[in-house]
């Protein structure tokens, strides 16, 4: 059952719906065993944002924060797609690699990982 | 009159069945949940308290803990507690737990309504004054602490807009759109029964160990009610499953679900057991494994000839024991200039004390980031997180968690509902959704909320300032005005004075 509710048919106001974010879309970006940040990203983007351009323009910037972030090999490094590994098409949109609205993105980067090879 | 003839006069003799208008008319909510109520009478409030004895008892606890409180603001009791860091202990308290006292009043208020047993009105509306009562006394006890502290001010406000009080906001708003009966197995049970000395043991003991006797006051002023809202919760639960067998289902399906959301509300109290005392009472770890492990075990052992069985996932609580403070306390310190609350690397001698509480995981998961973030404030460069954290569409936590079996990923649950994808910490945040998904769509998400343009604009000042957070609440401790204040009231640092 969708919601136990008084009234018959209750239905619940989608509060995130992709309308919502002024042309943006949201993209969850996790850098996988990388956990001096504590948790993934929330990331509101251009649905035609080509690939290459959330790397170089967003995700570069973002992990200078980690003192590995500056040394990641960017064409080593593999890719989950809501948890299924997946081959990114760097001119290519986001939105045609398949990332949509509340779609999660996860980079994994060769072993040892993190401060000390510590998984932080 | 007996206590006993009092008690059934005022519970059972000014009830009575309404005929101008239909029962099911006057009392609309006390049956879509399903639970089905053959025998109202069959309801026993095991304190029998009556009105008269109730006014005398309250009425005494509030002469004496507010003759403790004016010594304690004559003396400038603020000035014993061991250490100013124990002070931000109780900004999360008064911002994040005396607001769902007051909706505890909200709550129990509206339970009593809609419940048509008399009984059961009774006890609800004297949990609902408790209640109110609790959250005047902690505003009055806290009150001295915010002339002299910051991260006090607008804690109303506050409780609705911050981004980590949605949690505990959340959650109570969840269980206050619940029918009657979830709400009352939600707080009266599953919190105040299960869990409630996970909340209250940490920060009462954590009081009185640390010299805060303010808090300690109220502390014993709320304990007696406390002990009837126990009792209650496990009578209400008892009086279900004993009027009838299809009440059981129902009954696991809210204690499996109230029993994660409540665990999850308590990963704050786990961060603030571990690294918010500068003088420890017990770890986290100790403290599950005594009150839930131990304790709730022993009382779900009892509940079996019910047929009711442990919440589900508690083995996941279990085997995250090892972790749930230290990741509460990264996700503090990575967003914690966005935070009422300062933070922290601890001192040596509390890493060693850490150390021994957690010897299987602490050095090895959680050491190496709190050695670099001090590496990093020594050379001037305090280190904050760049970005805004993902959320659990349920308990809005930060998706902080491991994956279970394996400390060093990330637990990703996703679902997708009418084309829509959500996203969760865990499998029992997942189920709860799952088996609701039209109440939680409607999930204000602090994040998403910045991004749709509703918190006051684009940056972060202007998030900061529709948050009213001052920059001196925030930010490490070592840094802050807090710290400075401190050092020159009581002469540890000349320098400073």
């Amino acid at each position: 059952m969708p919601v136990i509710a008084l009234a018959p048919d209750y239905r619940g106001e989608v509060r995130d719906r992709v309308e919502n974010f002024h042309g943006n879309q949201l993209v969850y970006f996790g850098w996988d065993r990388r956990m001096l940040f504590c948790s993934p990203f929330t990331l509101p983007l251009p649905p035609d944002m080509p690939f290459k351009t959330l790397v170089s323009d967003v995700l570069t910037p973002l992990l200078a924060a980690h003192p590995e972030g500056a040394s990641i090999d960017w064409s080593t490094a593999t890719w989950l797609r809501a948890g299924q590994p997946f081959v990114p098409e760097p001119e290519a949109s986001l939105v045609a690699n398949g990332l949509g609205h509340k779609t999660v993105l996860r980079l994994q980067t060769p072993q040892p990982a993190g401060v000390g090879g510590s998984g932080n | 009159m007996s206590i006993k003839e009092k008690y059934a006069l005022l519970t059972r003799d000014l009830g009575w069945d309404t005929t101008y208008q239909s029962m099911d008319a006057v009392f609309p909510q006390d049956k879509f949940e399903g639970i089905v109520i053959h025998n109202w009478d069959g309801w026993e409030d095991p304190f029998r308290m009556t009105m008269d004895a109730y006014w005398k008892f309250q009425s005494e606890k509030e002469r004496k803990l507010y003759a403790i409180i004016d010594a304690f603001q004559q003396n400038n009791g603020q000035l014993n507690v061991t250490d100013a860091r124990y002070v931000n202990a109780l900004k999360l308290f008064l911002t994040g737990v005396s607001p769902l006292e007051y909706a505890a009043h909200r709550g129990f208020a509206m339970a009593g309504r809609n419940l048509r047993g008399a009984g059961a009105r009774v006890a609800c509306q004297m949990q609902s004054v408790d209640e109110l009562r609790h959250c005047q006394t902690q505003v009055h006890t806290i009150s001295q602490y915010n002339k002299f502290f910051n991260g006090f001010e607008d804690w109303t406000h506050m409780h609705d807009r911050l981004w980590y009080l949605s949690v505990p906001k959340s959650y109570f708003e969840d269980a206050m759109t619940a029918g009657p009966f979830e709400f009352i197995t939600a707080i009266s049970f599953s919190f105040e029964y299960v869990l409630t000395n996970l909340l209250f043991m940490p920060f009462m003991s954590g009081a009185a160990f640390n010299g805060d006797m303010a808090t300690v006051t109220f502390g014993f002023s709320a304990q007696s009610d406390e002990s009837r809202h126990m009792t209650l919760g496990l009578e209400v639960v008892k009086f279900m499953l004993e009027q009838d067998p299809a009440n059981l289902p129902i009954i696991q399906k809210w204690v499996d679900k109230w029993f994660w959301r409540g665990y999850r509300l308590l990963t704050l109290v786990a961060m603030m057991m571990d690294y918010m005392l500068p003088k420890k009472v017990m770890s986290w770890k100790e403290a599950w494994e005594m009150y839930f492990e131990q304790n709730g075990g022993a009382l779900f052992a009892d509940l079996a000839r019910y047929g009711v069985r442990m919440p589900k996932y508690h083995e996941q609580a279990a085997q995250e024991k090892d972790h749930l403070s230290h990741i509460a306390w990264s996700i503090f310190y990575n967003f914690n200039h966005a935070a009422a609350i300062h933070t922290w690397v601890p001192e040596e001698n509390e890493l060693d004390w850490l150390k021994a509480q957690y010897p299987d995981t602490f050095e090895e998961h959680h050491l190496p980031h709190l050695r670099y973030w001090q590496e990093q404030h020594k050379a001037g460069k305090r280190w904050t997180n760049p970005g805004l954290p993902m959320l659990c569409q349920l308990c809005q936590v930060p998706m902080a968690f491991r994956e279970p079996g394996d400390p060093t990923q990330v637990c990703y649950r996703e679902v997708k509902y009418e084309g829509e994808n959500y996203h969760f910490c865990s499998d029992g945040c997942c189920d709860i959704f799952k088996n609701e998904p039209e109440k939680y769509v409607q999930a204000w998400l602090p994040v998403h909320q910045i991004f749709q343009g509703n918190c006051g604009g684009p940056t972060l000042p202007e998030v900061l300032d529709w948050y009213h957070l001052k920059p001196e609440a925030a930010g490490d401790y070592a840094d802050s005005a807090d710290r400075a204040n401190w050092e020159r009231w009581t002469n540890d640092n000349p320098k400073a004075a």
